[in-house]
């Protein structure tokens, strides 16, 4: 008999601290299998954030850093243009990438820093107890919104990708989840892709995977699987928001 | 015939590779709990099994081996 799936050697062989249900454990998964399809493992150096995906740095075989709370993106431009000839990416949380981290985000994407963002947007602050995020939707009930994100008093929030691809700057956004097998799979062909990108030189990418937190939103991992479908992806629909090398294609 | 293989001690019963399995094989064990203290995801009907690895794919603990 042959091994068809096995865990990929760009992860670490030790047990995961994430709740049970998290998609955070697939979508490391995802950047591992990318890590290893695209034999990247020795020369890749993770950018780790301030989060739930803080430890990322025990989980990855690579070579690992922590940035300041958000600052990833600027880590990574640190070390990209230092170190040119390795691959740079950073995992990131919405509390980490779209919030404190906002401008590191929107000036590293301008400055098409040819790094690799993954994104993972859970609509929630994770490792603090479960507050109100830029990414919680309208009406979404945290600990800080008890009685659902008022959009009068708090704003609306932030669809990353969609503010990110009216840039001229960035060379690949998409959005992707992480609640089926099909979304799954077509999440770690965006990330290769986002990958495949930097390796060509052709600048930032970043991946947004929707993603889900059974734990703070209150819900089994099934109910918040679905929920992910039924709620989120409505307001963060999935898609390739700006790919220039295809639209430069498509012009020709 | 596929071999599902599961690392049980890893795993924090959370069923996502219960509810991705087509064939309706696998379950949350009743009778068993793991060294975290979670009922682990358990082969229930090996017969049924396609080795599709779709249980593995939505695994959020990495913690299924398959092979076919």
């Amino acid at each position: 008999m042959a091994v068809v799936f096995q865990k990929p050697k760009s992860l670490a062989d030790i047990p995961l601290h994430y709740c049970p249900g998290c998609p955070h454990g697939i979508i490391h998964r995802l950047v591992a299998e990318v890590l290893d399809e695209l034999g990247i493992e020795g020369k890749a150096i993770g950018v780790a954030p301030v989060g739930c995906a803080v430890m990322a740095y025990d989980y990855f075989n690579c070579d690992m850093i922590e940035a300041a709370h958000g600052r990833a993106p600027a880590v990574a431009t640190g070390i990209k243009r230092c170190r040119p000839e390795n691959i740079v990416f950073t995992y990131q949380g919405d509390g980490d990438l779209a919030s404190i981290g906002m401008a590191e985000t929107v000036h590293a994407a301008a400055r098409n820093e040819n790094i690799t963002v993954i994104f993972v947007n859970n609509a929630i602050y994770g490792m603090t107890g479960g507050q109100m995020a830029p990414t919680s939707l309208p009406g979404q009930v945290t600990q800080t919104s008890p009685y659902g994100r008022d959009v009068n008093h708090c704003g609306w929030p932030i669809k990353v990708c969609e503010m990110l691809s009216t840039l001229e700057g960035p060379e690949f956004i998409a959005r992707v989840a992480a609640n089926n097998v099909k979304n799954v799979n077509q999440a770690k062909k965006a990330i290769k892709k986002a990958f495949q990108n930097q390796i060509e030189g052709k600048g930032f990418s970043l991946v947004e995977v929707v993603s889900a937190c059974p734990t703070n939103w209150g819900m089994t991992p099934q109910q918040a699987l679905k929920w992910v479908e039924s709620d989120m992806l409505p307001y963060y629909p999935i898609g390739v928001y700006k790919d220039r090398t295809a639209a430069k294609e498509a012009a020709k | 015939m596929a071999n599902v293989t599961f690392r049980t001690d890893w795993c924090k019963g959370c069923g996502l590779c219960v509810d991705a399995c087509p064939k309706g094989c696998l379950a949350i064990a009743s009778d068993k709990i793991n060294k975290k203290g979670y009922s682990p995801a358990v082969m229930v009907d090996q017969e049924k099994c396609i080795g599709c690895a779709f249980c593995a794919t939505m695994c959020p603990d990495c913690i299924i081996t398959v092979e076919k």
